[in-house]
């Protein structure tokens, strides 16, 4: 027993002996970092010198340089001015344009249909719940490829020829060309007409924002979304009137073999909105669904019992509680639909990948800055949207108790 | 003085139950309902059958070349004719039995890890994952046993978009199980590494990965290495993979609880003892169905490589329809495709529903 003095503790021939230096956690961390710092110093230092000896060997002098060269092809649909004298420095902007232009439509008609499609699929009608899960279990199972290259070579190519347009009345057309629309011509004095736009606009949200400080504080409805309906249609509307209907319309017309005027919508930008819509339009149902379903029907009875109506019933209650569960999985599929519109490339739509890391990369071969702008373009937007999410979710939790 | 006797129940109204019933509540419940459910069969009585029509009745079923297709309908002749290159591109014809061989070891070894109660899963399972590859490898690929060998670029359809997907997540698995560990990790460097890796794999669509695997593969690697453009795709998807399969695995790792670690060090294990024998077993088990999700996703993602010129399921069907002899049948082509992957996508899908039932073990953390 005289192991268990005191002062043989203290000496420390009992005491735990202190672990080797290599058996100590934190000096193992500090060995595994560095060790992977190494490595992948080693890994970038190693693929670097590859591609600088390959791109010597092949004669290419890498760079950024090649932006201000002409780029010498011509592009079918560019909403900047753009002709084939332009730098290839342009060519990446009229790309990313084009891919912000079909992902912003998509975005919108994706959520339109996906709502619409999601409640349907909730619906006591047994039939439409139905025909809303076939929608849903088609479009989401087949790749999106494949429904961009149908609607794009079996649907649209099977259209008539301009001669022989599908026409309603002589406003819309459409043909294996695309669809032609009327284009809204703007005359001196819409200005007007623009600035009664926002000031309703202003004028709705200060609305918006007083009516809902009232109903905190006293209990009070107010008939918001009739009120600012009457006065964004009423302010443009009496400014119009006011200054002399200075609005004017383009009517496509048949000249020759093509039309001329109005504003036409180019069949691959048509076939990838389409196929883009219907496909992201499957999961964005799917998740309204399960957000609408998360919210537990003891809230609606709740809202009942004391006397809401069905329509503040999901308005003030399921609403604001599903869109917290809706929010963070739609915007991922938004950035998913960002992401598959560079499938665009398949049918020749010019968008960024198409434009600029096709085209562009096939004629100067500058494969490493033009990927690497690329690819940057995509990781900005979605850590953008990463920034988004976590500031709502900040947001959200804030509302919460 | 009679009897006092109930009234005996009246059958319930005849617009309450039984098939009446059932149309009023369901289909008919309301003016808007009963507005919705007409427009809805209306819309059906306009494209059922057409549809039909084309599809079946109006067919040409029998025949070997476009002449056989008179009928003005649907002209399955096309896809009957191209079947064997829809199922295995270039693949000479002899050879295809090596094919089916492969296909058949894989089924089986599926069939018995799906079957409940069969002995030695693990054993199976890591035979499925990561020795069949390599089997398969040789015996598609030959060179060895007297085997002719068959270039990578001979091999397509259905079968190249079954090895793309499938070695596509057995390879991202082991990598994204690491990255998900990184992580989680207490050292702050691994896990920034590990967060730049998956968000920077995640923040780019996968065609502009597939490319830079096609031109720039070619760039990173000294002068004289080259792969073929298979192998080049497959690193491609399987470094992109890693990082939607990380994902998955740290949705895993989160939901075990705390204790399970805990005890493992109070036991005196080490940490890579901690996480191969208590804490990875239980949280692969758990997200099993997620990377059955994931694999949905990669199969359908498979497409893509149709864009750097290899013949998948769907590149092959979209170079046969530019056959000159066999033009106009677009359609028949796109719905053949879409049919082949709408099967496995959707079996699959319903899979992983009855797996996660199956999971279902009730200790879920609350």
């Amino acid at each position: 027993m005289s192991s268990d003095t005191p002062e043989q503790l203290e000496t420390g021939d009992l005491a735990p002996s202190k672990p080797p230096f290599w058996r100590n956690p934190k000096v193992h961390a500090l060995f595994f970092q560095a060790l992977l710092l190494t490595g992948v110093f080693i890994f970038f230092g190693y693929i670097f010198n590859n591609t600088v000896v390959n791109l010597e060997s092949r004669g290419i002098s890498t760079g950024f340089g090649f932006l201000d060269q002409e780029a010498g092809f011509g592009i079918i649909q560019s909403l900047i001015d753009y002709t084939p004298a332009s730098s290839y420095g342009r060519t990446f902007f009229v790309g990313l344009f084009n891919t912000l232009l079909v992902s912003a439509l998509g975005i919108v008609l994706a959520t339109i249909v996906g709502l619409l499609v999601g409640l349907a699929r909730l619906s006591q009608n047994w039939l439409i719940a139905r025909l809303a899960a076939i929608y849903i279990e088609t479009f989401r199972n087949i790749p999106l490829l494949l429904q961009i290259l149908f609607w794009y070579f079996a649907v649209i190519q099977a259209l008539p020829s301009p001669r022989q347009s599908l026409a309603i009345s002589d406003f819309a057309f459409l043909n294996i060309r695309g669809v032609y629309l009327p284009e809204p011509i703007f005359e001196p004095g819409f200005g007007a007409v623009f600035a009664a736009m926002t000031l309703a606009v202003v004028i709705v949200f200060v609305l918006s924002r007083w009516a809902y400080r009232r109903r905190m504080q006293t209990g009070q409805p107010f008939h918001t979304v009739w009120v600012s309906l009457a006065i964004l249609i009423g302010l443009p509307g009496l400014a119009f009137v006011v200054m002399g209907a200075p609005l004017s319309w383009s009517l496509p017309s048949l000249q020759g073999f093509n039309f001329v005027g109005g504003v036409s919508v180019i069949p691959e930008l048509a076939a990838l909105l389409i196929a883009l819509t219907i496909y992201t339009a499957s999961s964005i149902a799917e998740i309204v669904r399960s957000g609408i379903l998360a919210v537990s029907h003891g809230q609606t009875e709740a809202a009942y019992s004391l006397g809401l109506s069905p329509g503040m019933n999901t308005r003030l209650v399921v609403l604001p509680q599903a869109l917290r569960v809706i929010i963070p999985p739609l915007t991922s599929q938004y950035l998913n639909l960002m992401k598959n519109s560079s499938l665009a490339t398949a049918i020749g739509y010019p968008d960024l990948v198409n434009v600029f890391a096709g085209t562009a990369l096939n004629q100067t071969g500058q494969a490493v800055v033009i990927i690497a702008m690329t690819m940057g373009v995509y990781l900005t937007f979605s850590l953008l949207i990463s920034l988004f999410m976590n500031w709502y979710n900040h947001h959200s939790t804030l509302i919460e108790r | 003085m009679s009897d006092f006797k109930t009234h005996p129940d009246l059958p319930p109204p005849v617009t309450e139950f039984g098939i009446v019933g059932w149309l009023r509540k369901s289909l008919f419940s309301s003016i808007s309902n009963s507005m919705m459910t007409l427009i809805a069969v209306y819309l059906l009585y306009l494209t059922i059958p057409p549809v039909v029509e084309w599809a079946f009745i109006n067919a040409d079923w029998a025949g070997t070349s476009r002449e056989a297709c008179t009928s003005g309908g649907a002209c399955w002749v096309f896809i009957y004719a191209r079947i064997n290159q829809f199922l295995y591109g270039f693949y000479p014809v002899e050879e295809q039995w090596r094919v089916n061989l492969g296909a058949v070891i894989f089924v089986i070894s599926l069939l018995l890890l799906m079957v409940r109660g069969v002995p030695g899963k693990v054993w199976i399972g890591f035979f499925t994952l990561f020795i069949f590859p390599f089997i398969a490898f040789f015996l598609f690929h030959g060179g060895i046993f007297d085997l002719r060998v068959i270039s990578t670029s001979d091999w397509g359809g259905l079968m190249l978009t079954l090895i793309l997907s499938t070695v596509g997540i057995v390879a991202a698995l082991p990598l994204g199980t690491l990255l998900a560990l990184g992580r989680r990790s207490d050292m702050p460097i691994v896990r920034a590494v590990c967060v730049s890796y998956i968000e920077l794999w995640r923040g780019v669509p996968l065609i502009t990965v597939l490319f830079m695997a096609s031109v720039m593969l070619p760039l990173f690697l000294p002068a004289g290495v080259d792969f073929d453009k298979l192998v080049r795709a497959l690193v491609g998807i399987a470094l992109f993979q890693a990082a939607y399969v990380a994902e998955v695995v740290r949705g895993g790792l989160q939901a075990i609880p705390k204790g399970q670690s805990e005890a493992a060090s109070s036991l005196g294990l080490n940490y890579s003892k901690t996480m191969a024998l208590i804490v990875l077993p239980q949280a692969l088990k758990m997200v099993i169905p997620g990377l059955v999700v994931t694999f949905i996703e990669l199969f359908k993602d498979t497409t893509l490589v149709s864009i750097i010129s290899l013949f998948d399921l769907l590149g092959i069907v979209q170079s046969a329809l530019t056959d000159p002899s066999w033009l106009g049948f677009t359609i028949e082509g796109y719905i053949f495709a879409g049919l082949l992957y709408w099967i496995f996508c959707f079996g699959i899908s319903r899979y992983s529903l009855h797996l996660e039932r199956r999971f279902e073990t009730g200790h879920k953390r609350i």
